[in-house]
């Protein structure tokens, strides 16, 4: 088998058993890019050199006997939205075009500090708003699955990288799906921790009470083993977790779902929802029930509240979070010819810099925000904001997890929703409400939608700090469903 | 009715100091409407004894000992700047000509 079909866990078995160098494995998957990125786009930057460079620095401590994390010279494709000292940061955005950070975030130190060798940074929509990779500045990546069709989003670089091969492991972040739903769409796993479990320090904030880093991969553990290796408390992010990280490997491993109970959400389902994405998602909930879990149906009838008010608490922060574009300290600057005030130059800077995507969240935030209209939308979202939780808490008194449809379709073609925002919207239905409440969600494949032969996902959302049930429900269906089908699904993707 | 109407958009837009042109103003005022009149259905949400959350944790202040530690040079942090004079962010003018 060739190095870039090897899972995270046997490339680390590879390289610390000698019998491959991080150096190999990271020219296997560079060669592999320079292959498939003229089809894909997934990354935005890729410098060859600063890649090997890293990757001789792992095989160098390695071999001086130093410990490093089980991921210990396995390549990553790093989202584009967290700082690196080696590499651009833009977050697919004009306005950062060319910036290079004067610091490292800290989930790029901790991947440093484990040894992962990043490929490059991903492709996203700016700033993360966006399901669909098309709102990047730097052109739309592609899903590998069909090429005419989106990647999902916002990491949809980071989920395309992985699902085609380029990349064994990815980051995301996920602020109302943005791991999950281009998971689900391109056929690989994705999860989004408990909020605070991962920091944001050095991550480019889009809504920071909804902001969520978290790992892709083509399997459950390889998932586990990288949301371990950068998890964690950070003192220097104010909002993170004092709290150990939950064991999310041994629960991968575990892989056992017996005597588990399991809520279907009743309201993720029905009209909206292409039929051969409810087809596999039943088969799912079969499945698991097969395999010893009790299986219930639970209302949760605020849930589909959960996207009105996501999309005013999300631009609400957004419209404060990038004032710091101010095109004074670093970034783009437009107009400054010498006549033009300060705040002429920031208005001409940010017209010029920011996309239609962003330009608009900026203004709904500010509109929300505005007074007048503050307790009738942004005030009463952080109310629906609790209630949202409150569903939650009481479905967690009556089961272990929720489950639903990832997303309610599968991919959609590049350019059907880049006009129709509200319909854009709806990609992260089923997403947003563990957003909202801050706890853990996973997507795993379930298989192919019966009317297009594209990838359909499961969502298994878990209790805040309840990420080990994620990854614990997530690798039964996989072991299950992969012996079923005589290996993993990507298998069924076309050849590239 | 609409939500939002063109006059309240070009407000906006100078408030988020984005200098749009006039087919923006019209693309985004018929596309805010439309946004905004879905998102009202928050208000459908019976709320009005709940707390509203501004966070899904509950947050308490974070101290940390007031201590001087290694921060960036000024070198670094001028790095990205698109203008710099004498160790400093050089910036269009901040006051008006009668100032």
């Amino acid at each position: 088998m060739s190095l870039i079909h090897r899972t995270a866990a046997e490339l680390a078995a590879l390289i610390a058993g000698g019998e491959a160098s991080a150096v190999e494995v990271a020219e296997a998957h560079l060669d592999r890019m320079a292959e498939v990125e003229p089809k894909v786009n997934a990354f935005l930057h890729v410098d060859r050199e600063v890649t090997l460079a890293q990757a001789r620095s792992v095989d160098e401590r390695l071999r001086a006997g130093e410990r490093l994390g089980p991921l210990a010279g396995v390549p990553i494709a790093h989202k584009d939205i967290f700082t690196t000292l080696d590499m651009p940061t833009t977050a697919a955005s004009r306005i950062l075009e060319g910036w290079r950070p004067p610091y490292d975030a800290t989930v790029t130190r901790r991947l440093r500090e484990a040894g992962l060798v990043i490929l490059g940074k991903t492709n996203l929509d700016e700033f993360a708003m966006g399901s669909s990779t098309e709102n990047s500045a730097y052109g739309p990546t592609r899903n590998p699955w069909d090429l005419d069709r989106i990647p999902g989003g916002s990491s949809g670089g980071s989920s395309a990288a992985v699902a085609a091969y380029e990349a064994p492991l990815s980051t995301g972040t996920d602020t109302g799906g943005s791991i999950r739903q281009p998971a689900a769409v391109t056929g690989i796993v994705g999860m989004k921790p408990t909020y605070g479990g991962s920091s944001r320090y050095g991550l480019i904030a889009f809504a920071s009470s909804l902001d969520t880093p978290g790992p892709f991969a083509r399997n459950v553990l390889d998932a586990a083993l990288l949301h371990e290796a950068f998890s964690g408390h950070d003192p220097l992010d104010s909002t993170s977790i004092d709290a150990p990280v939950p064991s999310v490997v041994e629960a991968a491993r575990q892989a056992d779902v017996s005597g588990m109970r399991i809520g279907v959400v009743k309201e993720f389902g029905g009209d909206g929802y292409q039929p051969g994405v409810l087809a596999r998602f039943n088969e799912a909930v079969a499945l698991l029930e097969s395999l010893g879990a009790k299986v219930v149906e639970v209302s949760c009838p605020s849930f589909v509240t959960a996207l009105p008010a996501y999309y005013l608490i999300a631009p609400s922060e957004c419209s404060s979070n990038l004032a710091r574009f101010d095109a004074m300290r670093y970034g783009l600057r437009v107009g400054d010819d010498g006549t033009r005030s300060a705040e002429e130059v920031m208005a001409l800077t940010r017209a010029a810099g920011f996309g239609p995507e962003v330009k608009r969240r900026i203004m709904l935030g500010t509109y929300a925000l505005s007074s007048g209209y503050y307790d009738a939308y942004y005030g009463q979202a952080q109310k629906v904001r609790t209630v949202i939780s409150r569903e939650f808490e009481a479905a967690f008194q009556q089961v272990d997890v929720l489950v639903s449809p990832t997303t309610p379709t599968t991919a959609f073609p590049i350019g059907e929703r880049a006009d129709d925002p509200m319909a854009m919207y709806l990609a992260d239905l089923c997403t947003i409400p563990t957003n909202l409440a801050g706890n853990a969600a996973i997507s795993v494949p379930c298989g192919l939608a019966d009317e297009d032969g594209l990838p359909v996902g499961l969502q298994v959302m878990a209790p805040v700090l309840g990420d080990d049930r994620c990854y614990r429900v997530g690798a039964a269906v996989e072991k299950a469903l992969e012996s079923r089908w005589g290996g993993p699904l990507l298998k069924e993707a076309p050849a590239l | 009715m609409s939500a939002i109407t063109r006059d309240e958009v070009a407000h906006l837009a100078r408030l988020s100091r984005l200098a749009l042109t006039d087919d923006e103003l019209d693309h985004y005022a018929t596309q805010l409407d439309a946004i905004i009149e879905s998102v009202a259905k928050v208000a459908e949400v019976a709320a009005e004894d709940v707390p509203p959350s501004s966070h899904a944790l509950p947050l308490t202040n974070v101290f940390r000992a007031d201590e001087v530690r290694q921060s960036l040079t000024p070198e670094q942090a001028l790095s990205g700047a698109p203008a710099v004079e004498d160790d400093r962010f050089r910036v269009p003018r901040i006051l008006g000509e009668e100032a």
